[in-house]
């Protein structure tokens, strides 16, 4: 088609072409993502109206500030909590799926499914279901218990907690079982000829093999627990009830009044716990090869 | 017993989509009736059945029909789905071909740094996106929800990790053959990656279509709100009419899970295996 030479090219050449294919996209994300992160960095040490330095007045402000007291507070609980509720329902769900094999690829439809659903088109349904005269609570009810205050007290959390669960716990079922997938068949059979029982072969032969999975799928779920902002802020709005108050809705209202001095160096901080924890992650993937 | 327990879980899980399928069947008086302690302070607890008692069109109609409003919203939707995914596709592909398979120089550097942003929440990345925005005036237009998206580097991630899986072989094979780069990465990157290629399109989807955060951040004037952001702010008062526009938001993220599930869970894995 074109009049390229056979054989070698020169290397010079070759690597334009590599470049061109790349380039598009990383300029891309150089312009949109990461000089901007590098401005903002700056910007954290300078004051928000004229750019003066200002050291590390802004960190002490933010530390100090008890609204960002609470959310940091709020966000590690609720990272806390969910984060092993939800690697644990998973993969006992992604065990028992595997048990039954062709009612249970159906089943995994049903439970992913939440991952398709648009948090805006169920806001209405959240809201039904936790009112104080709603759903939940009428069964509750029904049940001979008490209602919950959902809104309006501690227990808007697990609301948090429950529409988190709701959404993720297909995707984490899913990663759960490809890492079941990835155990050879042999070492089953092996079990087998040994005599081992269901519940032996769990403990001592998947879950073993499960490690490495567990790593990488402990720190996909604590970096994704910061998407519940969304089934918050739908539901509860700017101002939430106090105990599901989080970062996300501290930055979003610190930036509606403008504070970027405090965001940028907020966002300096959560970058370095993120920092942290893709560190970890890392290391899980490297230590699989 | 087991079985039991995963069934009984499956209802649950399925049941607030249910809840919003039927209630886009219901008409406003029913729905009315059924939740009045929510909606009126009425005495004792809202009640749901499975099935609305009066099936109805009405709000599906009121809302496809006598909503001007709606449509600008779901169209503003489809735009900004539309553009992410064609802007990935254009940019995002070739990228993770050359990080799979060129010999680059700083291609581990670069590789990392996708990873690190990739995983940053969108909060962090709020602010400078914002500041370039600014610069260059393109806040308040669809441009500034569909840029930033175009090149989140989560889908170059994945298709990378796709890409890598392709024999080496082959490649060398073509090579031998005197094909140039491009076309390698056309008649073979391309058609072996398929399945890469939708497993990102049907993530990004969902991920575009269901954007709250960044419209809330980079949209003032209301006519280019995506449905996201127009949903929440339908009252109480007009349920029947807010249960329908949510119907309507649905379907698409819904007809695609359905009929891409596969791909979806086959990036799903991609996304938790190792490097």
């Amino acid at each position: 088609m074109t009049r390229k030479g056979k054989g070698l090219r020169p290397a010079s050449r070759q690597n334009i072409i590599y470049w061109a294919f790349l380039l598009p996209n990383f300029l891309g994300v150089l312009f949109f993502a990461l000089l901007p992160m590098l401005q903002v960095l700056l910007r954290s040490f300078q004051s928000a109206i004229g750019g003066r330095w200002m050291g590390f007045q802004n960190y002490l402000a933010v530390l100090k500030n008890a609204a960002f007291q609470i959310a940091v507070s709020n966000t590690a609980r609720f990272t806390l909590v969910c984060v092993p509720l939800l690697v644990a329902l998973s993969l006992a769900l992604a065990v028992a799926l595997q048990a039954i094999p062709p009612v249970g690829s159906a089943l995994r439809s049903a439970y992913l499914m939440p991952m398709a659903v648009p948090a805006a088109s169920v806001v209405l349904v959240w809201k039904v279901l936790f009112h104080e005269k709603g759903l939940i609570n009428g069964a509750l009810l029904a049940l001979g218990g008490s209602g919950v205050d959902w809104m309006g007290s501690g227990a808007a959390f697990w609301m948090l907690v429950i529409s988190y669960l709701w959404k993720n716990l297909g995707y984490t079922m899913v990663l759960w079982t490809a890492g079941l997938a990835g155990i050879p068949e042999s070492v089953y059979e092996a079990a087998q000829v040994d005599g081992a029982g269901a519940w032996q072969t769990l403990l001592y032969i998947t879950l073993p093999n499960l490690r490495g999975s567990a790593y990488t799928i402990t720190v996909l779920s604590l970096l994704n627990s910061f998407k519940v902002f969304r089934e918050a802020w739908l539901v509860a709005g700017d101002y939430p009830q106090e105990s599901m108050y989080l970062l996300q809705h501290l930055y979003n209202n610190w930036f509606r009044e403008l504070d970027f001095d405090k965001i940028a160096a907020a966002s300096v901080m959560t970058s370095a716990v993120v920092f942290v924890l893709i560190g970890f992650l890392r290391k899980a993937w490297d230590g699989e090869d | 017993m087991l079985f039991a327990a995963l069934l009984a879980l499956t209802l649950l899980i399925c049941f607030p989509i249910w809840f919003a399928v039927t209630g886009a069947f219901s008409a406003q008086w029913e729905l009315e009736a059924k939740l009045s302690p929510i909606f009126s302070a009425g005495e004792g607890m809202a009640a749901w059945s499975a099935l609305p008692a009066a099936p109805t069109l009405k709000s599906l109609v009121e809302v496809l029909l006598d909503s001007p409003g709606f449509f600008t919203m779901f169209w503003n939707s489809v735009m900004i789905s539309l553009g992410v995914l064609g802007g990935q596709l254009l940019t995002a592909v070739p990228a993770a071909w050359a990080l799979a398979r060129f010999p680059l120089r700083g291609k581990k550097a670069i590789l990392t740094a996708y990873i690190v942003l990739m995983l940053m929440p969108f909060q962090v990345l709020m602010l400078p996106q914002y500041l370039v925005l600014q610069k260059c005036n393109l806040l308040d237009t669809l441009g500034a929800v569909i840029l930033p998206a175009v090149f989140s580097t989560f889908p170059v991630f994945i298709l990378h990790r796709f890409f890598k899986a392709i024999p080496q072989e082959i490649l060398e094979a073509a090579r031998l053959d005197g094909a140039g780069e491009l076309r390698i990465f056309c008649q073979i990157g391309i058609p072996m990656g398929v399945p890469g290629i939708l497993s990102v399109c049907i993530l990004t989807f969902l991920d575009s279509w269901n954007m709250i955060e960044q419209p809330m951040t980079y949209l003032k004037t209301k006519s280019l709100w995506p449905l996201s952001l127009f949903l929440p702010e339908i009252g109480m008062e007009e349920m029947g009419v807010g249960f329908a526009a949510a119907l309507m938001m649905l379907i698409p993220a819904l007809l695609l899970f359905l009929g891409c599930q596969e791909y979806l869970e086959q990036g799903i894995a991609m996304s938790g295996g190792k490097d």
